[in-house]
């Protein structure tokens, strides 16, 4: 069995997306970026498919507030409940359906529940930080959590990273594997923090949410909408050169 | 017809990635106790060889016939003969830098112009200071007349080619050690 001809693949991610991997602000890419330019890679069958993965998902995985309400002595997680939604779309504007979308994220306090974070912020018994769902057929996900807060790092004098969620998208493919940051609107650290000002200025502003009160829960939760974006398909298969 | 909608810009996993992507089982791409099954895996080293601990490392591939269970596979969608093969597999490293699957070797692929893929695996990892993933393959040491031959490790220099190739670490196991940058620095791909 062959293919004469490569299947069509996914258009390139247009310049101006992507932050460069060496960033110089931001001082753990020095040593871990790569140095040579990398190798041109035409989409064949391992990359115009992709993991469809319906999970795992556990019952309380789409509200991060409750996931410890149920054990002994447990309860909601503090802080302020926050609705966190959207559509997950390709570039040429389809809906990306029954995709896997993954979030993790510090307390209201800035502080992570992990080993390594010793930024001396309370740590919150009932909240955990880890949220899974999978888009609907028209794209769409929700989340129910609590706002995180900003925190220091030690990646410069006075370092804080903005509030933000971690995002992890599957997409239909292999090439529309896509790991981000949500942020919220007009974070007064955004102007000092190079992971956020990485990504070419003309972008950055897709990884910040916006403020949908139509889409609070009065007297509950206030509510967020972040749209992601993941690459489209090529409009047409490159001619192979013939001998 | 240009692109309608901005394509979100790519962030770091940052160090803590393991609240949000890791999984009890997700180092099986195939379950303990499968037939054949290998268990691939290595070290994530950084330009001055220090190793990363704060990687993950996801692969996909065929099944060992060659098929993917997915629609855009121009020959249809084929249920794998494995039963619980999922062809993909999510490891973080560890304290050691290390990160292992398992998995099956994956059957050729067929390639246009009537070429064939040498069985292989397409890796993406993430860490802290990596701003996007990097991607790279893994191609399979026994199989030296099919990598010959594979329109994808053949359009990487020579000299170079060795990163691509996993090595053998004794019974049932291959080591495929990632240096992100430096003297050996394994091969990336635009992908």
């Amino acid at each position: 069995m062959t293919t004469t001809q490569r299947p069509a693949g996914y258009a390139p991610v247009p310049a101006g997306t992507n932050p460069p991997l060496t960033f110089s602000g931001y001082r753990s890419t020095g040593l871990r970026a790569p140095s040579q330019a990398p190798i041109v890679l035409p989409h064949r069958l391992t990359e115009v498919t992709g993991p469809l993965l319906p999970g795992p998902i556990g019952p309380n995985d789409h509200d991060l507030t409750t996931q410890h309400a149920n054990e002994p002595g447990g309860g909601e997680a503090q802080g302020q409940r926050i609705v966190v939604f959207g559509r997950v779309l390709d570039s040429d504007g389809r809906a990306v359906p029954d995709t896997l979308v993954e979030v993790w994220q510090a307390n209201a306090a800035g502080r992570y529940r992990h080993a390594r974070d010793n930024w001396p912020a309370p740590l919150d018994p009932n909240f955990s930080g880890g949220g899974r769902v999978l888009t609907d057929a028209q794209g769409n996900y929700s989340f129910t959590t609590i706002k995180p807060g900003a925190y220091p790092w030690g990646n410069h004098h006075n370092a804080w990273r903005p509030a933000h969620i971690h995002f992890s998208l599957f997409g239909q493919a292999f090439p529309q594997r896509l790991v981000t940051q949500m942020y919220f609107p007009d974070d007064p650290l955004f102007a000092q923090d190079p992971i956020y000002n990485s990504v070419p200025e003309s972008a950055r502003h897709r990884m910040v949410s916006t403020f949908d009160l139509d889409a609070t829960r009065p007297e509950w939760a206030l509510a967020f909408r972040f749209d992601i974006v993941l690459r489209g398909r090529e409009q047409s298969v490159f001619e192979e050169p013939h001998a | 017809m240009s692109a309608t909608y901005g394509v979100t810009p790519s962030q770091t996993v940052g160090p803590y990635l393991a609240l949000g992507l890791t999984w009890d089982d997700g180092a099986d791409v195939v379950p303990a106790g499968t037939p054949g099954a290998v268990l691939l895996g290595g070290t994530v080293f950084d330009g001055a060889g220090e190793i990363v601990t704060d990687a993950m490392i996801e692969t996909w591939q065929a099944d060992p016939d060659g098929r993917f269970d997915h629609p855009d596979d121009p020959r249809g969608a084929v249920t794998p003969s494995v039963p619980g093969f999922r062809g993909f597999g999510r490891a973080a490293t560890d304290a050691e830098g290390r990160w292992e699957i398992r998995t099956l070797e994956p059957g050729a692929l067929p390639a246009e112009d009537g070429a064939t893929e040498a069985p292989h695996l397409t890796v993406s990892v993430f860490a802290r200071g990596l701003l996007d993933r990097v991607v790279t393959r893994v191609y399979f040491p026994q199989q030296a007349e099919a990598n010959a031959a594979d329109p994808v490790l053949t359009s990487v220099p020579a000299e170079r080619r060795d990163t691509l190739v996993a090595v053998p670490d004794g019974e049932g196991r291959l080591r495929f050690d990632i240096h992100l940058q430096g003297e050996r620095e394994t091969v990336f791909f635009d992908c």
